[in-house]
C-alpha cells in the first residue's frame, strides 16, 4: 500500500518538481478581454507563485455587453472602457503588444517586436475575428459604411452616429448570421433597443431584421415584447421567410436576400465569425474555425499545453458570452493550478446567465448550468432556461436592474 | 537524500488546494460580487445554514426568484450544502 502510493506520487510529481527546480511555473495568457483578464486574476489569487503574463495589444478594453445601449443613445461609450492598471498592480505582467506566432513544441510565443515568451501553459482567450470572406460584398472597408458594431469601440459609435443622422422616416436593416457567433441573444437585444430609439426619436422610421436562422435565443420573450412595444416599427424576417442576406453592396448601399433588394438608410451587418487568427496560428482551431477543448481543463484537443476559453472555444452548451468567458476563466485557472502542481483537476460545474434588455427597465434572461459529459460541456437537464413568458412588470424591472449589477460586478472582478 | 525528497514533496503537497472551491462555486461571483444598489444579495460570509436553506428553497421552487430557481436545479442537495459551507467561509 505505502509502496504503491509512494511510487505513484513519485511519478506524478517528477515533472513539476523538475520544472520548479528551474523557477516558478509560467503561464502566458493571450487576450485581455473578459476571459483573459479573469483568468489572469484568478490564477494570481489561486497561487501567488505562478508567473502570469498577459499579452494584449490594446491599452483599453471596450466591453461588448451593454454596448447596444450605446448604439441606441442610452449610454456613454466611456462606461464600456476599462484599463489594465489594476491587473498590473496585482503582480501580473501585462505586455501591450500582439502575439504573432506560437510554437507549441517549443512552448514559445513570439511577439510583434520579435521577442519571445516561454510558457509551461498557454491560455488563449483571443475572442473572435469577423469573417470578411463569408458574405459577398462585405469587407473591412465596407464595414466603415455598413458597420457591424460586433466589436465594441469605433464601430459602436459609427452605428450610433448613422442612426442619429438618418431621416425621420428612414429604414434600418440589420443582418444576423447563422450560429455560432458571439453573444447569441445580442442581435435581438440590439434590434429591440434600435426599435426603442426609433420609436422615441424617429417614430415614422422602421427596422427590418434579416436573419439567417429561424430560431434564436429567448425568441418567445423577444417576440412577445416586440409585439407589445414595437408594433409597426420592428419586423423580423427569418430564414424560411427569405431572411438570409446573400450579398451586400457598400457603394450602392444595398442589402440583398434571394428575394429582395433593400436600400436602407442605415445597414448594420453582423457577419459570420471565427476564433481570432492567433488560435489558428497556434494550431488550436479546427475546420469550423473554432477551438475544440477538453471540458475539464479547457486544454485544446489538438495542441497540448494550450488552453482555450471564451468566445473562441467550442464550449458545448455554453454560449459565447462574457459571463461564460469569466466562468470558464475561473474554472480553467483552478485546472491550471492543479496541472502545474501535478494534481488531477476536479470536474468543474459552470453557470451562465445572459441578460438582454428589450427596453430600458425591461430585462429578460437565459441561464444554464453545465458539466462535462461526452467530452463536451453539457447542459444539465432540468436546470436553466429563460425568464417566464408571463411575468409582472416588476420582474422585468428587477432583471434589468440585475443586468446592470452584473455588468458592474463582472467588470470589477476582471478589471478593477 | 531521502529526507530532502520528502521535504520537497511535503512543500508541494501542502501548498495550494487547502480550501478548493466546490464545483460551481467560482461562477457565483458573476453576479454576487462587488455590490451595487441593485445587486442580488452578497453571499460571502453569510451563515451556511441560511445559504443552504435559501438555495434549497430556490431549487424546490418554494422561494420567489428571477433566475436562482433555474440555476439551483443544476445542483444536488449535497452539492448545495458544499456551496453553502464554502461561501460561508469566504
Amino acid at each position: 500500500m505505502s509502496l504503491t502510493r509512494r511510487t505513484t506520487l513519485g511519478t506524478a510529481l517528477a515533472m513539476p518538481l523538475a520544472a520548479r527546480a528551474q523557477g516558478a511555473s509560467r503561464v502566458v495568457i493571450i487576450g485581455g478581454g473578459f476571459g483573459g483578464a479573469s483568468v489572469a486574476r484568478a490564477l494570481r489569487r489561486a497561487d501567488p507563485r505562478i508567473a502570469v503574463t498577459l499579452v494584449e495589444p490594446n491599452a483599453t478594453f471596450t466591453a461588448c455587453p451593454f454596448s447596444n445601449l450605446v448604439v441606441a443613445g442610452l449610454r456613454d461609450i466611456a462606461a464600456q472602457r476599462f484599463g489594465y492598471d489594476a491587473i498590473k498592480a496585482a503582480d501580473i505582467r501585462v505586455l501591450q503588444t500582439a502575439a504573432t506566432a506560437i510554437d507549441p513544441a517549443a512552448r514559445r510565443v513570439t511577439l510583434a517586436d520579435g521577442s519571445t515568451l516561454d510558457y509551461d501553459r498557454l491560455v488563449l482567450s483571443p475572442g473572435i475575428d469577423l469573417r470578411w470572406d463569408a458574405l459577398p460584398g462585405y469587407s473591412e472597408a465596407a464595414s466603415q459604411t455598413m458597420p457591424h458594431a460586433w466589436k465594441a469601440g469605433e464601430q459602436t459609435l459609427n452605428l450610433r452616429a448613422r442612426l442619429e443622422a438618418m431621416p425621420d422616416n428612414g429604414l434600418v436593416v440589420m443582418s444576423v448570421p447563422a450560429n455560432p457567433y458571439r453573444c447569441p441573444p445580442g442581435p435581438y437585444e440590439r434590434a429591440s433597443l434600435i426599435a426603442h430609439f426609433l420609436k422615441t426619436r424617429k417614430p415614422r422610421a422602421k427596422l427590418i431584421v434579416l436573419d439567417a436562422k429561424d430560431a434564436f435565443s429567448k425568441q418567445r420573450l423577444f417576440q412577445d415584447a416586440w409585439k407589445k412595444l414595437y408594433p409597426g416599427t420592428l419586423e423580423w424576417i427569418g430564414l424560411s421567410a427569405g431572411g438570409k442576406v446573400s450579398e451586400v453592396d457598400a457603394a450602392a448601399g444595398t442589402v440583398k436576400t434571394d428575394f429582395e433588394t433593400y436600400k436602407p438608410d442605415v445597414a448594420n451587418i453582423i457577419p459570420p465569425q471565427r476564433a481570432a487568427a492567433i488560435a489558428a496560428l497556434a494550431g488550436a482551431a479546427d475546420r469550423t474555425g473554432w477551438c475544440a477543448i477538453d471540458p475539464v481543463t479547457f486544454e485544446s484537443r489538438t495542441t497540448p499545453n494550450i488552453h482555450v476559453i471564451g468566445d473562441a472555444a467550442i464550449a458545448g452548451g455554453m454560449p459565447k458570452s462574457a459571463f461564460a468567458a469569466n466562468a470558464q476563466a475561473k474554472a480553467c485557472a483552478l485546472a491550471l493550478v492543479d496541472l502545474l502542481g501535478g494534481a488531477t483537476p476536479a470536474e468543474p460545474r459552470l453557470m451562465n446567465t445572459c441578460y438582454s434588455l428589450v427596453a430600458p427597465g425591461y430585462g429578460i434572461s437565459v441561464a444554464g448550468v453545465y458539466r462535462p459529459a461526452n467530452g463536451l460541456l453539457t447542459d444539465i437537464d432540468g436546470a436553466g432556461g429563460t425568464s417566464p413568458l408571463e411575468a409582472p412588470a416588476e420582474t422585468r424591472t428587477r432583471e434589468a436592474d440585475y443586468a446592470d449589477a452584473w455588468f458592474h460586478t463582472i467588470t470589477t472582478e476582471a478589471f478593477s | 537524500m531521502r529526507s530532502l525528497g520528502a521535504l520537497a514533496l511535503l512543500t508541494i503537497l501542502a501548498a495550494p488546494a487547502a480550501a478548493a472551491p466546490p464545483p460551481g462555486a467560482t461562477s457565483c461571483t458573476g453576479c454576487h460580487g462587488a455590490p451595487t444598489p441593485s445587486s442580488p444579495p452578497p453571499i460571502a460570509g453569510r451563515p451556511a445554514a441560511d445559504l443552504e436553506a435559501a438555495m434549497l428553497a430556490f431549487r424546490g421552487g418554494t422561494r420567489p426568484a428571477t433566475l436562482m430557481d433555474r440555476l439551483m436545479k443544476g445542483f444536488s442537495p449535497a452539492e448545495i450544502q458544499a456551496l453553502a459551507t464554502w461561501w460561508a467561509a469566504q
